[in-house]
């Protein structure tokens, strides 16, 4: 054997294997690991390199960009007409007041812009005073909102409720459903773990109503039975009310996200907390909700996302979104003919606001992520 | 069968905790039958028994992470009820180490010793700090502040874990096994911080299967079993010479190790 006093000596690290790492250890791994891999990876090759360039043709390379009447579309048929998305871009995005008076697009525009100039930085990591800046996106930021767009203040033209439409319709009721959606859902969450019998009773029952209620039903009832339970004479605001009906039913599905962060918690968390002598309140602020809320990032965030994608089914209740905004558009007598480019121009602000949310809650993920962080 | 609690009470103070006739259920399983418990200030006891014997329970009890159906608990003067406020009031007085540690996983070590002191005892921000880095210099983490305890090992966490129930300024610690998730390398130096704190003065009930540790810092070690106190002793008397034969039973299968 070794001597007695022999030392512990360690082997150096050595690198892995040539083969089995760089690009081409990865490519044979991964896309032709196996005869059912490779034939994968074929079909899709095939199938990419057949519709891929087609499409790119048709609404790029042979696209028709300029030109402010269908005429420049109707002369080459090959390629999408963006002409029509270009002349009727203010209707689709504000509606159709700020898309018939050009002269007051400024204050759509002026919205938009403080909106990103306030969410950009928020994203961002290292930006300093981000809690001033949340709080002027919650409170001031909806102010200036409805000052601006729905106007009567300042010598601003009005432009009520029933004019609002197009994207900036559909930001509005997204926006407001978040908004009053999350902490509503965070307290019935908690409500729903409560060891109050009746609260428990009273959440469960309000969860599983909205939850259990398609949105167009409510956003119909919201419509059509809400006046029924108000004196003659009261008026309700239809954007209101769809607001009011989107909150309801987001508040629901944005509980049941919290709850299951709630329930992933080790009953420890609780038991620390409490040994330390922090209350109910003060457990659930500094202990319980920050672990939660982070657990529940991704169902919240995908909550968020359906919800506005569902912000479209207002047209059931005669308010034009985005979606029947761009179809409207491409019904009028000038464009028809134009679905096309109107769904996909549609589809793709959909798409840049649902992917962003989903980066962002990703990135959040990986920031939050504490237990992995070195 | 149960001996008087020790003779060496001359040099110890006033009661802390007294435990008069308790029982608890859970439903119908009775799992603490008559427990009487006084202890007093300084003292240091060694609770053990086999699994389910309701060690842990007992001293969840004291701290009202666990309720009692009959008996009284009386903690620092004041007896534990439903009363929110009273429980709160002891908690604040009571610090507890668990076995898995429980540090708040989103919070950095200092964070995690300072959040209490700042909400509870209502202490500025600057000098809990102050207060929580002298901890954290006694349990010998001072570096490890700024961390995240998932960055930390198990004996580390488990030593912040000290440190933050100090950081309360408690005048009773239980400790719930605290070393029985550590590995072995690890429970050495957790079991240091808590002989230090014993040779402090500091009042600690302390569940655990360390012998040696029983022997070098009990003034009294209790053996319990199917939910009720069998024998407490001296920890030399209660080694040596055992009156009990389930407790004799149960020394011969721990010390064979």
């Amino acid at each position: 054997m070794t001597d007695q006093n022999s030392q512990f000596v360690p082997i150096p690290d050595r690198p892995a294997p040539a083969t089995t790492v760089g690009p081409v250890a990865w490519i044979r791994d991964n896309l032709f690991g196996s005869v059912s891999s490779s034939l994968t990876t074929l079909l899709f090759l095939y199938l990419f390199f057949t519709y891929v360039p087609l499409f790119i043709d048709w609404a790029i390379l042979s696209a028709n960009w300029t030109g402010s009447d269908r005429s420049v579309c109707d002369a080459n048929r090959e390629g999408a007409c963006w002409t029509f998305i270009g002349v009727r871009l203010e209707q689709i995005l504000f509606g159709l007041y700020f898309g018939s008076n050009p002269d007051q697009v400024w204050r759509p525009v002026t919205v938009f812009i403080v909106f990103f100039a306030l969410l950009i930085p928020l994203m961002m990591e290292r930006t300093p005073y981000k809690k001033w800046l949340a709080l002027t996106l919650l409170i001031p930021f909806p102010v200036l909102f409805y000052v601006l767009i729905h106007g009567g203040s300042f010598g601003i033209p009005v432009a009520d409720t029933t004019q609002w439409g197009g994207f900036l319709l559909t930001f509005a009721l997204a926006f407001v459903g978040i908004l009053f959606a999350l902490p509503l859902g965070i307290l019935l969450a908690l409500g729903r773990r409560s060891d109050m019998p009746v609260i428990r009773a009273i959440c469960v029952t309000y969860i599983e109503f909205w939850r259990g209620t398609p949105l167009i039903t409510i956003l119909f009832m919201a419509s059509v039975m809400l006046p029924l339970f108000f004196p003659a004479g009261v008026e309700f605001d239809k954007v209101v009310r769809a607001m009011i009906g989107i909150t309801l039913f987001q508040s629901a599905y944005t509980a049941e996200a919290v709850r299951g962060g709630l329930s992933a918690i080790p009953k420890g968390q609780y038991e620390a907390a409490m040994a330390l002598g922090l209350g109910y309140w003060r457990r659930t602020a500094f202990i319980i909700l920050p672990q939660a809320l982070k657990i529940s990032i991704p169902s919240i965030v995908n909550t968020f996302i359906a919800l506005f994608k569902d912000t479209s089914l207002v047209s059931i209740i005669g308010l034009l979104d985005l979606l029947n905004m761009a179809q409207t558009a491409s019904r009028s007598l000038e464009w028809n003919g134009y679905d096309m480019e109107g769904y996909l121009f549609a589809g793709f602000i959909f798409w840049m606001f649902c992917y962003g949310m989903s980066r962002y809650s990703q990135n959040l993920e990986r920031k939050l992520d504490t237990d992995r962080r070195h | 069968m149960t001996t008087d609690a020790p003779t060496a009470s001359a040099e110890l103070g006033e009661t802390v905790i007294n435990i008069d006739r308790l029982n608890k259920w859970y439903g119908q399983f009775h799992v603490l039958k008559d427990i009487d418990l006084n202890v007093k200030r300084g003292e240091r006891i060694v609770i053990c028994g086999p699994s389910g014997s309701g060690k842990s329970t007992l001293i969840r009890c004291i701290n009202r992470l666990e309720s009692h159906q009959e008996g009284t608990i009386t903690v620092d003067g004041i007896e534990l009820t439903e009363d929110t406020k009273h429980i709160n009031d002891i908690r604040r007085e009571v610090g507890m180490v668990f076995q898995h540690f429980n540090l708040f996983p989103h919070l950095t070590v200092l964070e995690n010793c300072t959040l209490a002191p700042i909400w509870v005892r209502k202490t500025a921000k600057k000098e809990a700090e102050e207060i929580a880095m002298r901890y954290l210099e006694r349990v010998k983490i001072p570096e490890q502040a700024n961390k995240y305890p998932g960055q930390l090992s198990g004996g580390q966490q488990q030593r912040v874990a000290i440190a933050r129930s100090l950081c309360m300024n408690p005048r009773v610690m239980l400790f719930d096994e605290p070393t029985s998730a550590l590995d072995p390398e690890m429970i050495a130096e957790v079991l240091d911080v808590m002989v230090g704190l014993a040779e402090d003065g500091m009042t600690m009930l302390c569940v655990t299967h360390e012998m040696g540790f029983a022997r070098k810092v009990a003034n009294r070690v209790i053996f319990m079993d199917g939910g009720q106190i069998v024998e407490q002793n001296e920890p030399e008397a209660f080694f040596n010479n055992p009156q009990n034969e389930r407790t004799q039973l149960f020394l011969s299968q721990i010390l064979q190790h």
